[in-house]
């Protein structure tokens, strides 16, 4: 006799799956900090001994931290574009009636699905015929395309999760449209603005492909990591780079899925 | 500035989604100060006609006006209308205070009169102390009130409510009926109020409309509506009745006579222009306005003969089902449990007599 449902019993197979799932994951993305620590040009086992030099080295790598400055701005700028976009067509979507509203949506989801190269060559074509120059500005604006349908699909699942009632008792007793969304929309679909930066933000930041075509003479931080891996020299400063930044994007997006749930529940009006 | 007895008034007021018609061309006035209700079944468009007095839908014909002034071109914010909504719609990223001070800034209030009116409001909904609660930790009751406050503290012209008690058990509703009306006399506010359960509406109204497919088929006090019913529809639908076919077959002196169905020769007040001698009419007449008796009453009243079908008790009466020759369905009786109209002789499957004074049976048309 158990006292657990049948469907609550912990089975045996599924646990082995899940570790050897984990592992695979994460595994090969672990090798990252521990070469990151080994005493030896040269990344290969046996592994020598402890050292902090790469880190030491890292930071005063100056072309790097200009690099992961690039990166930064672009990922900022581009997510909190990207939000802004998607806070209005979220809003748009889910309040009002819109002609052709399907059609709208899909074509808003569709970097979505596209391959970033064929964007990335498409973009390229288009800003050189345009006469624009290749810069950080352009980047931006990519990251800005691929990241709009994330940023809708966060913030629409927010709207949806609360009640239309509450915007209109918000006019009824008196605040115009416009101070409804600042007073009673923007609070609480907060947590979702919020979890869509984020992710925008970790969209942009290790964005390769696009930022490869379009980048000028300023590196956006992975193209000048994927430059330094021609020279061995440089490889496990890299590798210290690479640690320190799984580490931050780890607490990021634990933190954006956190916020993506937190209270949904609450803000909605029981009865 | 209107004279008080048109302080709200619809002209021909319609609205129409896509092809469904939602409120169809209604026209009424409510007095300043009344508890006006809005009754009728689901998806009759009580709820649509409210939101166009908020202001949320525009009519697709007609205007409304309050106090004088049309409505068609203001705006949900600039109305003199505040709204009690259905599920409360109170705002889960504010307490209870901020909750009911939410609208005074737009009325432009100093700090110290806010933090008054706040504490006023709640003192009078019953709910002082709950200033620093979330919505999610009131119960259904307190909610409802908050609501109620959040509306109230703006002294609104009209407040509407829609089926605000629907969420509430019995008991905690007719406690809230009575708390309701009484506020409503105190602030002297014109209430326009939503529901579905006809109970409630007479229970509480100064007026009543009674609406179905967005039509206004009567609108009168709930005195009249019980009483002086205009048709079937609204005679059905506000209490229990037992209609009869008749047809007129003379009218003298006010009074009718007719050929009822079952009932034979009867007379009775005929006061509209549809009673007129050939006619075909409907008879109503209440449960509670029927007698059985084991013998024939010897005081003149119209009377016959009858058989007792089943009973049911309903606590504070009992309604009997009886049919008589002629007649496809039962008449429902209700007789007091021991009211002076109970007879302890009353059988079961032994012959009785029915009967009704004159002045209670009530004409109506056939639709
Ligand atoms: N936005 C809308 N679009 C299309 N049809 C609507 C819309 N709002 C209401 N209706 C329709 O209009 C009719 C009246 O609806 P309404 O909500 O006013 O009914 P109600 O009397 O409040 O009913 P209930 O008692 O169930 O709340 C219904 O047939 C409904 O389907
Ligand atoms: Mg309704």
């Amino acid at each position: 006799m158990t006292e657990v449902a049948y469907i609550d019993r912990p089975s045996r197979a599924l646990y082995f799956y899940a570790i050897l799932y984990l592992g695979f994951l994460y595994i090969p993305v672990l090798f990252l900090p521990m070469f990151s620590f080994n005493d030896n040009i040269y990344i290969a086992f046996p592994l020598k001994g402890f050292t902090t030099k790469w880190y030491m080295e890292m930071f005063n790598n100056q072309p790097m931290w200009a690099a992961l400055n690039n990166s930064f701005n672009v990922a900022c700028v581009s997510a909190a574009i990207a939000t802004l976009l998607g806070l209005f067509g979220a809003k748009a979507v889910t309040r009002y009636r819109i002609p052709g509203e399907k059609p709208i949506i899909f074509v808003i989801m569709l970097p979505m699905v596209v391959p970033y190269i064929i964007m990335g060559v498409a973009l390229l074509i288009l800003i050189t015929q345009l006469g624009f120059d290749l810069s950080l500005y352009t980047v931006t604006m990519a990251h800005v395309l691929i990241s709009v349908p994330f940023a809708m699909a966060t913030l629409i699942s927010r709207f949806e999760g609360f009640d239309q009632a509450l915007e209109e008792a918000s006019t009824d007793l008196g605040a115009s449209p416009l101070s409804t969304f600042w007073r009673v929309t923007l609070p609480l679909v907060f947590p979702g603005v919020l979890a869509s930066f984020l992710l925008c933000f970790t969209i942009s930041f290790d964005e390769f492909i696009m930022a490869y075509f379009l980048a000028g003479t300023d590196p956006t931080l992975p193209i000048f990591i994927w430059s330094q891996l021609r020279f061995p020299l440089r490889l496990p400063g890299v590798l210290a780079l690479g640690s320190l930044i799984l580490v931050v994007s780890f607490v990021v997006v634990f933190f954006s899925q956190w916020l993506r749930s937190y209270r949904v529940e609450k803000t909605q009006p029981g009865i | 500035m209107t004279s008080n007895n048109d302080f709200v008034s619809l002209t021909d007021v319609s609205k129409h989604f896509g092809s469904v018609v939602a409120v169809d061309h209604l026209s009424f006035t409510i007095s300043r100060g009344e508890f006006f209700s809005l009754l009728g079944p689901s998806g009759c468009g009580k709820t649509t006609l409210l939101r166009m007095l908020a202001g949320f839908e525009s009519p697709t014909t007609g205007e409304i006006y309050i106090d004088g002034a049309p409505m068609s071109e203001v705006p949900p914010h600039h109305r003199p209308t505040n709204m009690v909504f259905q599920n409360y719609a109170i705002f889960p990223h504010l307490n209870v205070r901020a909750n009911l001070a939410y609208g005074l800034r737009y009325d432009k209030i100093e700090k110290a009169e806010v933090g008054r009116r706040v504490e006023e409001a709640l003192e009078m909904v019953k709910l002082p102390g709950f200033g620093n609660r979330r919505s999610n930790e009131l119960s259904g009751g307190e909610r409802q009130r908050v609501a109620l406050a959040r509306a109230l503290i703006k002294r609104p012209k009209v407040l509407l409510l829609d089926e605000p008690l629907g969420a509430l058990d019995k008991k905690l509703r007719e406690e809230m009926q009575l708390e309701l009306r009484a506020l409503q006399e105190s602030v002297g506010i014109t209430f326009i109020f939503v529901t579905h359960d006809q109970e409630e509406a007479l229970t509480l109204s100064t007026r009543i409309a009674v609406m179905t497919r967005g039509k206004a088929l009567q609108v009168a006090s709930p005195k009249d509506l019980y009483n002086h019913p205009v048709s079937v529809e609204v005679a059905d639908f506000i209490g229990q009745m037992n209609f009869v076919e008749a047809q007129v077959m003379d009218v003298r002196n006010g009074e009718a006579v007719l050929d009822a169905t079952g009932l034979g020769k009867i007379t009775a007040p005929a006061s509209s222009d549809f009673v007129q001698k050939g006619a075909n009419i409907i008879v109503a007449i209440r449960p509670e306005k029927l007698i059985l008796s084991a013998e024939r009453r010897s005081d003149g009243l119209g009377a016959v003969q009858c058989t007792i079908k089943t009973s049911a008790y309903l606590g504070d009466r009992d309604h009997f089902y009886v049919s008589v020759d002629g007649c496809e369905k039962p008449f429902a009786v209700a007789i007091a449990e021991t009211g002076a109209n109970s007879d302890q002789s009353l059988d079961r499957q032994s012959i009785v007599w029915l009967s009704w004074a004159d002045e209670s049976l009530i004409l109506l048309p056939r639709d």
